[in-house]
């Protein structure tokens, strides 16, 4: 005999405030609705048509006093709701600074996360009990939506953007993902678990299965690609240094300023005409259809961490190109092998503390 | 309440030959086909949408049916999605946006005005052949080739990802649209300019005002769905991303076009049968409305507000904060109207005198669900709430309480109370009565549980679900097979009543009205003369007000 | 019957009234030609707002992308062949005054004149429609129909867009050839109904008592003039059209 759903289990502190929320609308919403339903019964029953009865009741006039107040004081019952309701709304999508950020990709039909310290999982997420976790997620194909009814959030992923949302889990246990968002044949079973564990099981969990951390892949691709010809620690190099961009305002070369968040970051990667930096040509290709989802994310989370002086060395003993990298970066000239680098890399991982937590079982 | 003081309440009917009607005063099929007159049209919808209600009822069974089971053994997912499709694109376009406007509202509007007919007949004529080859079209390409998108159409799964038949589904719905605009348009100059002899606004029947805010909304928005729509098919012809991100497009653009006609689709649909109820209560409690202008002013109120809520549709989409708390404070502000009108058909109870006749026991019930729905609607209007129960079997219930606890109840009601001006018949009151109850009972256990379902986060358009929500769907689906026979129950007594049912006469409620003053079924040209109106509507309280107006 | 009040005193006109020709051009629902007049405009005033609507929705969307690919649709609109845009313009504008004379002769009753403006008026609409039918040749000939006849490599060489940005461009001519297609679509119905009109008109059908057919139609044909107006810099003038010299 299969459980039965009575009320979902409450397991982040969103779900908490949630159903504070949902207590509050159905004891007022029920009792409107409730008198409501008396008064239809009530003059139905008091006023109900007696057999003989052949002249019409007398008119009653409408009261406008009773019209207005029955407009207005529903009126200031949905002021409540409306500041309540904005209020967990707010803060369910404002997530606190000190996030563990972990990234989500929507696929038809399942879900890819990846784990700063960079672990990989498909349909399953990890998180630990207590601690806050943001989710930036896109999708590969089509608009999804990463919905976790226990921690009572919800957001839509959408092809090539991000949006985010966090939650602090407050209960172990495994608890349903579902993709809430009509996505196709298989959307029914497009379904994970998140596994909410103990600080001390998800550490655990975290070095039973580690990668070496995202930012540490991110740095690979960012030299794989030959990224830092021309993003260098350098101010005067061709394009504008990366460390501490994350968040940053970039004033914009037709005047505008954007913040540096990671959409921008994205977008510069998969589009760099779309908003060039102030003082910067537009030379870089378009890295779209070039990069995997998997690098991108990865290559994204190594900007978002870089810190002052953590840009890996530029190794190539000859000056940079002068004429504009031609579209395809695989053509562009090669240094020395970029992944073995020398002594200063690890200056850079020392940079990333979590990443410096973990050991690298292989 | 037994049968005799029902039997009272219906004035009886001289029995004499009818006269002339405009039933009868030409005949063969061509006489209908190539109709002006509102009247012949407006059964013609009646007959269409009724036909688009059942397959689009046939096909939310099955889905239904494959809910027992948390597997969804009974067809396959690739079956399932095509058919909430088939469900969601017929009943929305085919079936809740023309009932009341184009099939009762055809017949009765220029009745209620004084009116000789619309005042453009050959555009009505044209507004339902449109209605009919877009039904057929969308039709043939669902069930030929399918689609599986939903009716909500999203990009960029319609525009690139599925292998259905979008385009052709789309142009069909595209083309209804247009039927439905014209008969807005109809709708709008025919108040302006077609009203009798002092009949001023303030003396339109409040059904009048529904369908005049109604048509408004029709004429605004349809134009926009009809571009989006385009965009998506011109998209999908030559693949280039108007709205698919991959190749620069903007997903969330189509969502806010599709919504800024489906969220005011919503009040077209619902509309019209406030303005029902708002005729059957005070017939039938013999009371003026309570709160008349209110009640006008609200129903322009929501027409107009209508416009400006569209987002609340996309609170998790990715649109920004400041974006939700301006949208989610305006879905507020429409539900003040709402809120007026549902005290104000109660307090027209007071002090009345009530009698239960079919029409007003789905009245009641109307006025029920749609408070259930409409405060249910206050908990996805509270952002908050949104952010769980968004695309869940929450708002499955909550839209289904306002469009079929809603809307159809009060369709069904205006069915029942124009039903014998319309035929010139009486249906079984018995039956009536049985089939309002059965799909009073039914509604609530249909789509009572489902609020369970969603709280506790089942997501809709799920083929299979986790075993732990079954018990609430299996509850569902037996409402569902319940629902099934009240609404398969009507087809039954009120065709028998067309041959069997007892004549009704000109007025068998002893309403106000301009449409009672004339026999049943009417004339061809309505009235004999043209009536001269001298009272505000609904004047119960005078005796003499049944006879003469 | 609002403007001709000098033309016809009040017992004149109820003479008219119960005169056959007014009880032929009469629809049986209306109480007399002045309430059919006044129901007829109206229809046609809703119906164009209904047309608002719907231009209305692809130029927001025209003017979202605009902003997201300004540099884009500006190369892309630099393409476009501006002179016809322009020549086209002036021809409607021209159309428009015709159909303005069409209707003062028709509430002089003065049929043959009617007739004849209204055949300039579909004249003038047929050649906007020929030189609308040569610039689609010229965007043929030049590559410029978006998945179907577009170079992208050529757009990257010789305007230095960069290849992401491509995509936008072929966004550009969807909206160009969208717009513009249902803009003609339009302006084809309009000389279907001038010539229905002008054959009526040439049968001596209006009267200063009944010229609503004329008055409809031309609010219809102004409509879809303005909209051309719209149309011209929306999309033949956003591109800085540098390279004419002057």
């Amino acid at each position: 005999m299969p459980s039965v759903a009575i009320f979902p289990a409450a397991a982040s502190t969103n779900a908490h405030s949630v159903d504070q929320l949902l207590l509050f609308l159905v004891v007022v919403c029920g009792s409107v609705g409730l008198l409501v339903a008396f008064l239809l019964i009530y003059f139905s029953i008091k006023y109900r048509r007696r057999p003989g009865q052949v002249a019409p009741p007398p008119e009653t006039h409408s009261s406008h006093k009773l019209e207005w107040s029955w407009t207005i004081a529903p009126a200031f019952v949905f002021v409540v709701m409306f500041i309540w309701g904005a209020h967990v709304y707010i803060d369910a999508y404002h997530a606190p600074d000190d996030s563990t950020v972990i990234y989500g990709i929507g696929k038809q039909w399942m879900w890819k996360f990846q784990h700063p310290e960079g672990q990989r999982e498909i349909d399953a997420l990890h998180v630990p009990v207590g601690g806050s976790v943001r989710l930036l997620l896109t999708s590969e194909d089509v608009i999804h939506s990463f919905f976790v009814p226990a921690f009572r959030i919800h957001m839509d992923v959408l092809p090539q953007r991000f949006t985010s949302l966090w939650f602090q889990a407050s209960k172990p246990g495994e608890y349903h993902l579902f993709c809430s968002q009509y996505c196709g044949t298989g959307h029914a079973s497009m379904i994970g678990t998140v596994v909410a564990l103990e600080p001390a099981d998800y550490r655990r969990w975290l070095q039973s299965s580690a990668e070496g951390s995202l930012a540490l892949q991110g740095r690979k691709v960012f030299l794989k690609y030959r990224c830092i010809s021309c993003h260098s620690a350098n101010e005067n190099a061709r394009a504008p240094v990366l460390e501490g961009l994350y968040n940053q305002p970039v004033p914009l070369r037709d005047g505008r300023t954007v913040i540096a968040d990671e959409n921008y970051i994205r977008e510069s990667i998969l589009n760099p005409a779309a908003k060039v930096v102030a003082g910067y040509d537009p030379i870089m290709p378009t890295f779209q259809g070039v990069i995997s989802a998997e690098d991108l994310m990865a290559v994204i989370e190594f900007i978002r961490t870089l810190k002052p002086n953590e840009t890996p060395p530029r190794v190539e003993s000859f000056p940079p190109p002068v004429n504009p990298p031609d579209g395809d970066p695989q053509k562009l000239p090669f240094g020395a092998v970029p992944d073995t680098d020398n002594s200063k890399s690890d200056n850079t991982n020392a940079g990333n503390s979590k990443s410096n937590n973990i050991e690298h079982p292989r | 309440m037994s049968t005799e003081i029902l039997e009272s309440q219906i004035a009886e009917a001289p029995a004499v030959v009818q006269p002339e009607t405009y039933l009868n005063f030409t005949s063969g099929i061509l006489s209908w086909l190539l109709t002006k007159d509102h009247k012949r049209i407006g059964i013609l919808y009646l007959v269409s949408v009724t036909v688009m209600f059942f397959i689009g009822g046939f096909a939310i069974s099955v889905a239904r049916l494959n809910l027992m089971t948390p597997e969804g053994s009974l067809i396959p997912a690739d079956t399932y999605n095509r058919l909430f499709t088939l469900h969601g694109v017929i009943m929305v376009f085919f079936f809740l946006v023309p009932v009341v406007p184009a099939a009762l509202g055809n017949f009765v509007l220029p009745l209620m005005i004084g009116a000789k007919d619309l005042a453009l007949p050959r555009i009505n004529l044209l507004s339902w052949y449109l209605y009919i080859i877009g039904a057929c079209w969308t039709l043939y390409a669902m069930i030929a080739g399918g689609i599986d998108t939903g009716w909500t159409f999203y990009t960029p799964y319609s525009s690139q990802a599925s292998h259905y038949d979008i385009v052709p589904t789309m142009i069909g719905v595209v083309i209804a649209g247009f039927s439905s605009l014209f008969t807005g348009l109809n709708f709008v100059v025919t108040v302006h300019w077609m009203r009798a002899p002092g009949l001023t606004w303030f003396r339109l029947p409040i059904f009048v005002w529904t369908l005049y805010a109604t048509s408004i909304i029709f004429l605004l928005a349809v134009p926009v769905l009809a571009m989006a729509l385009i965009l998506v098919v011109v998209e999908r012809v030559t693949h280039i991303g108007i709205f698919d991100p991959a190749l620069g497009g903007d997903p969330l653009l189509f969502q806010h076009l599709f919504w800024f006609y489906s969220h005011p689709a919503v009040y077209i649909m619902i509309l019209p049968g406030m303005g029902i109820v708002s005729e059957i209560i005070p017939c039938f409690a013999r009371k003026k409305l309570y709160g008349y202008t209110f009640v006008a002013y609200s129903s322009m109120g929501i027409a107009a507000l209508a416009f400006l809520v569209w987002a609340h549709h996309m609170f998790v989409a990715g649109i920004s904060v400041y974006a939700a708390l301006v949208f989610s404070s305006l879905s507020f502000l429409v539900a003040v109207p709402s809120a007026i009108k549902v005290f104000n058909w109660t307090a027209t109870l007071y002090k009345g005198s009530i009698s239960f006749a079919t029409p007003m026991l789905f009245a009641l019930g109307f006025v029920a669900l749609f408070t259930i729905g409409g405060l249910t609607g206050l908990f996805l209007a509270t952002l908050g709430m949104d952010i769980h129960v968004h695309d869940t079997y929450f708002v499955i219930a909550h839209f289904h309480f306002i469009m079929v606890g809603g809307m159809v109840m009060a369709y069904m009601g205006g069915l029942h109370y124009w039903w014998p001006k319309m035929t010139g018949r009486m249906y079984s009151q018995w039956w009536s009565r049985m089939s309002a109850l059965i799909i009073f009972f039914g509604f609530f256990l249909t789509f009572l549980p489902q609020f369970v379902l969603g709280y506790n986060g089942m997501p809709r358009r799920y083929h299979s679900y986790p075993p732990e929500f079954q018990v609430w769907n299996v509850l569902s689906t037996a409402g569902a097979s319940i629902l099934a026979v009240g609404y398969v129950l009507p087809l039954g007594y009120l065709l028998l009543s067309l041959r069997y049912g007892k004549r009704a006469g000109p007025n068998p409620w002893r309403a106000t009205g301009l449409e009672w003053q004339t026999p049943s079924p009417p004339p061809k040209d309505n009235f004999e003369e043209t009536p001269i109106v001298v009272r505000d509507p609904y004047q119960y309280h005078l005796e003499k007000a049944q006879n003469e107006l | 019957m609002s403007s001709d009040d000098t033309l016809l005193k009040a017992d004149e006109r109820h003479m008219l009234d119960h005169s056959i020709l007014v009880r032929h051009r009469l629809e049986e629902q209306y109480e007399n030609l002045e309430h059919q007049y006044h129901a007829a405009t109206t229809a046609m005033w809703v119906f164009l707002a209904t047309e608002v609507m719907f231009f209305g929705a692809i130029f927001l969307a025209l003017a979202v992308y605009h902003h997201m690919y300004t540099d884009a649709f500006e190369k892309g609109s630099e393409k476009l062949e501006w002179i016809i845009g322009g020549t086209n313009t002036i021809v409607l504008l021209l159309s428009s005054f015709t159909i303005v004379l069409a209707v003062h002769y028709s509430k002089l009753g003065a049929n043959k004149q009617t007739a004849w403006f209204l055949a300039t008026t579909a004249a003038l609409g047929l050649l906007f429609l020929v030189f609308k039918g040569i610039e689609y040749y010229l965007d043929y000939k030049e590559f410029l129909i978006p998945g179907w006849r577009f170079n992208p490599q050529e757009w990257v060489d010789k305007e230095h867009l960069s290849p992401d940005q491509v995509p936008h461009v072929q966004l550009f001519l969807v909206f160009y050839w969208v717009m513009t297609l249902i803009h003609a679509l339009h302006v084809t119905l309009g000389i279907v109904a001038v010539l229905i009109v002008m054959t009526l008109a040439f049968r001596r059908h209006f009267s200063p008592v009944y010229y609503t057919p004329v008055e409809v139609l031309a609010l219809y044909w102004h409509f879809v003039d303005i909209v051309w107006i719209f149309l011209l810099p929306m999309l033949y003038l956003q591109g800085t059209h540098t390279h004419i010299g002057f």
